[in-house]
Formats: structure tokens, C-alpha cells, sequence
């Protein structure tokens, strides 16, 4: 139906659709699904994204390779003492994703979005969001749609995998597709979506991938926080009229071509990056 | 090109960390458990590459018992399995091993059933959760899990193929691969055989029947949700 970010705008001018509309009429012609099928399962995930947002935040929850602890525990622990700076919507969108992210490190139920790895970002984001601003289960179901299309295109025409491409590949192809999503979810244009996306990629390209120990851990966990406020971020830039030179199909090329040229070492074989760092300290506070 | 849907990108709903350590681990040993007809009591796990390396950080170990198990990648138990695996008598051991001709997250499942019969399983985690099973019992295959499979053992002599094609069609199952791998030519032969339809018992019956076939087993496809 279509396979770049340019006909995919085509086609929202053409039927005068939404991303997310257009993501769901790709989703029944192709694979021959009910449209109410499609919402059902999208909230099963939605579901299993706000309970993971939530389970570590008043206890703690040790990750499999005992790197994390009470990342998230802490964090609320100082929103709530009124000493936060970031703003509420980042202080969440941060809080939600470190607590995300321990889950999935600590084998929880996560949604991979698009991979175990960067799971965090799309409910750092939208856990968030509807918290501070009230949108409807509904609402974020409809921008996680138009997030899949961004997903679907990375992964048709580059690929999501750190083994692959690095980190780039995998928090920052998931902070692009909420980006998009977010000016969506805001009231912002199918154009500006494009452009959010553009940016996230942009501002994230070249992020390698150095799990210490090989885990799913460190630095895995922080770079979630920074996939999430990059997307709101890039999605306000978008929004405020700022339009990145590069459209949306290039810069998901020069991602890839960026991912081709990192060191085996710095693409998840924890040979290179952080995971060689001289002195790692487990457990230290 | 396979067509990527929605939920392959927002999905799939898992247990962590890693889709191809921890839920194409779970896959792997889903599709191995399938082979034996009889319930398995003692499973060892040889691992290759990356998943010898961190199995136990990724949880992996944990996801193949699991999977053993019969439990989906998304079962919250998963974390659990080892108890379970006591509860249900199941005795498991891993090993890591090493050699380069293998992809990079490489599992051999040797399985014993209640009876004494042993099953050999290679399978191998291709990311996001796919995965490949590319030896049964030593013979080679290259199966996905994607399709519902028949796994046929025979006796190699003319005429079986034939008859095995005509039982599916007279139950009006549609054939999408089929595959012959023969271990001597005149002793023992596989016959693989992915199909497009969902199948019940009866034809199993059938199949039985026939002089020539020795075993007949059914990896039902896996999905998602």
C-alpha cells in the first residue's frame, strides 16, 4: 500500500486521512484484519505498557544481571520531593521509561516497540502525556498507529536491530516513531509528523550500542530516557514550524548507511563503547 | 517480502529482555516439545555463540525451559520456570559449547520422553522473535514455526510420498512446502510438510495407519497472541 514516508503522505492527502488512518486501512487490506480486531490487540499492548510503567515505581525490582535496582523508585521518589526541574511532562516521560525498562530488564511483561531494548520510549511518552494532558485510552491507541507506520518504514527500508545497526537503530528509530506520533496526538499535520521523525533520527544518528556485560541493562536503560524526551522534543520542534532539511525516507537511509559503518565493537557485542570502560562498578550507588 | 504488520512493530507482547534471547529462546524449545509425542522428562540444552556467552543475564535459560514447558514468550511464569519444570518433572541441565559454523544464538535441544526415546533439535534465534529450526532428529530442515507443520518419519520406499499427499487432500488440506530428507537411502526418510489449513486428529489416524510410517508429529504454527 505504500513503502516510503513519501507515498504514505500521498495517500493521507489523497483520501484526506490521518498517518494512524491510513496505518489501520494498510493493516485490513493486507492482512485481511477486522478494524475493531486491530484496536483490541493494540490496547492488550497499551494495556501491558501502563502496567509496566507502573510496576517498579514503589518497589524495587532487580534486573537478571543485578546492574539495575530502584531506578524508577528513585526517580519518583524525587518528583515527589518537589525538587524536579525538567517539567512535569519530562519528569514523567523519564520516570516512565526507567521504570519500563527495569521491567523488561528484570523479565516482565514489556511490549517490544519496536524491540525489547528500547521498549521504554513509547510509554515514557504516552504514559506520560495522558497523565499530564488527559488524553483517552482511545486517543494514544489512534497515535500508536500513526508511531507503527514510522516502525513499519525503518524496518522495510533499514532495519531496527543493534546487532545491526547500533543504538540508532533501536531507541532511535523508536524515539522517531513517537515523535511522529506525538504531533499527531497533539493536533499537528501529517507533514510536520515527517518532520518530527526526521529530527528524532537526526538528533539520535550515530548512537552505538555498548550493553555492558552484553545485558539489556546499562546504558540501555538511560538511553530509553533519552529516546522519549528526544521524541517530545523533536515532535514540539516540528510543531512550532521547525522543518528538517532531510526528508524522512533519506534520513531512514542515512541511518542505515551510518549503522553499516559502526565498528563491529560498537554494535551489541559488548566489545567496545561503555562495555569497555575501564572501571564498571555493579550495584554501586 | 513478508509483509511487516503493525504488530510487528509495536509487538510482540514478551517477556524480557532481549526478543532473541529470551522470546525466540521460548520460541525454540516451544517448536522442539512439539517433535516428541510423548511427554519429555530430561532436556539438555546445548548453547552456541552469544546465547553461551549470556544466557543467564538474558534470561535465556529460564525462556527455553519455559518454553519446554509449553509456555508462551509472553507468560509472566517465564521467570519462574525452573520451579514449574520441578512441579511437572521435567529435569533440564545446560551446556555451553562452541562452534563457529553455527549462527550467532545457536541451541541444540536433546530431549528423552518418558519412554527412553530420544529427540535432537537444532534451532537458532533469528531476531525480533523469529526464529529457524534448521535440524530435527539430524536430518536438515528449515522450518519458521509460521506455517502448521507435519513431521512425518517413514519408511524410504516408492509409493509413501504419494499416499501421504493424497490422505492431506482428501481432508482438503492445502500443501505450502513440502520437503523429503532420507537418512540411507532404503532405511529411514522424513518427509516435512508445512501446510496452510488448521487439522484434527482423524487425519492423524490415518497417517498412523500406513504400514510405512513410522511416527507422525504436529508443530502446530505459533503466533503472537
Amino acid at each position: 500500500m505504500f513503502k516510503s514516508a513519501k507515498e504514505l503522505f500521498a495517500l493521507t492527502e489523497k483520501e484526506n486521512c490521518s498517518i494512524s488512518q491510513i496505518m489501520v486501512k494498510r493493516e485490513i487490506e493486507v492482512f485481511n484484519r477486522k478494524e475493531e480486531d486491530i484496536y483490541l490487540r493494540m490496547e492488550k499492548s497499551w494495556t501491558i505498557m501502563k502496567q509496566a510503567a507502573h510496576k517498579p515505581i514503589h518497589q524495587e525490582l532487580e534486573s537478571m544481571g543485578g546492574f539495575l535496582h530502584e531506578e524508577a523508585k528513585d526517580m519518583q521518589a524525587f518528583i515527589e520531593s518537589g525538587k524536579s526541574f525538567c517539567g512535569e511532562l519530562v519528569d514523567k516521560a523519564v520516570l516512565y521509561a526507567l521504570a519500563v525498562s527495569q521491567v523488561n530488564a528484570s523479565m516482565g511483561l514489556i511490549v517490544a516497540a519496536p524491540t525489547a531494548g528500547a521498549s521504554g520510549v513509547l510509554p515514557g511518552c504516552f504514559v506520560a502525556l495522558q497523565e499530564v494532558r488527559g488524553f483517552s485510552d482511545k486517543q494514544i491507541i489512534e497515535a500508536l498507529y500513526n508511531a507503527s507506520a514510522i516502525g513499519y518504514l525503518t524496518m522495510r527500508n533499514a532495519n531496527v536491530s543493534g546487532a545491526q545497526g547500533g543504538c540508532q537503530a533501536e531507541v532511535g528509530t523508536a524515539s522517531a516513531m513517537a515523535a511522529s506520533a506525538i504531533v499527531e496526538l497533539m493536533g499537528g499535520s501529517v507533514q510536520q509528523s515527517l518532520h518530527a521523525a526526521s529530527h528524532a533520527f537526526m538528533n539520535i544518528l550515530g548512537l552505538v550500542c555498548d550493553p555492558i556485560c552484553g545485558l539489556v541493562e546499562v546504558p540501555c536503560q538511560t538511553r530509553n530516557t533519552i529516546g522519549a524526551t528526544n521524541a517530545l522534543i523533536c515532535a514540539q520542534m516540528a510543531m512550532s514550524g521547525i522543518a528538517n532539511v532531510i526528508p524522512l525516507d533519506d534520513m531512514i537511509e542515512v541511518m542505515e548507511n551510518v549503522g553499516r559503518s559502526l565498528p563491529a565493537t560498537l554494535r551489541e557485542t559488548a566489545m567496545g563503547g561503555s562495555a569497555k570502560a575501564k572501571h564498571i562498578c555493579k550495584g554501586c550507588k | 517480502m513478508k509483509e511487516i504488520s503493525m504488530f510487528d512493530v509495536i509487538g510482540p507482547n514478551m517477556i524480557g529482555p532481549s526478543s532473541s534471547h529470551t522470546a525466540g529462546a521460548c520460541r525454540i524449545a516451544q517448536i522442539a516439545r512439539r517433535i516428541a509425542n510423548e511427554k519429555i522428562v530430561d532436556v539438555r540444552f546445548d548453547l552456541y555463540g552469544s546465547f553461551a556467552k549470556t544466557y543467564k543475564g538474558h534470561g535465556t535459560d529460564r525462556a527455553l525451559v519455559a518454553g519446554m514447558l509449553g509456555m508462551n514468550p509472553d507468560d509472566e511464569r517465564i521467570k519462574d520456570s525452573f520451579s514449574y519444570a520441578k512441579e511437572a518433572g521435567l529435569a533440564f541441565t545446560f551446556k555451553e559449547k562452541h562452534d563457529p559454523a553455527f549462527a550467532p544464538n545457536t541451541v541444540i535441544i536433546h530431549m528423552v520422553d518418558q519412554f527412553g526415546v530420544t529427540y535432537k533439535m537444532r534451532g537458532e534465534s533469528v531476531g525480533g522473535g523469529e526464529v529457524m529450526i534448521n535440524s530435527i532428529n539430524g536430518v536438515e530442515v528449515n522450518l519458521s514455526g509460521e506455517y502448521d507443520t507435519i513431521v512425518v518419519k517413514q519408511q524410504d520406499a516408492p509409493g509413501v510420498i504419494a499416499r501421504l499427499s493424497s490422505i492431506l487432500a482428501n481432508y482438503g488440506i492445502n500443501i505450502a512446502f513440502m520437503k523429503l530428507y532420507r537418512e540411507d537411502k532404503g532405511k529411514i526418510a522424513y518427509t516435512i510438510v508445512e501446510v496452510d489449513e488448521h487439522f484434527d486428529n482423524a487425519l492423524f489416524e490415518e497417517l498412523r495407519k500406513d504400514k510405512a510410517i513410522l511416527s507422525v508429529s504436529y508443530i502446530p504454527r505459533l503466533e503472537w497472541d
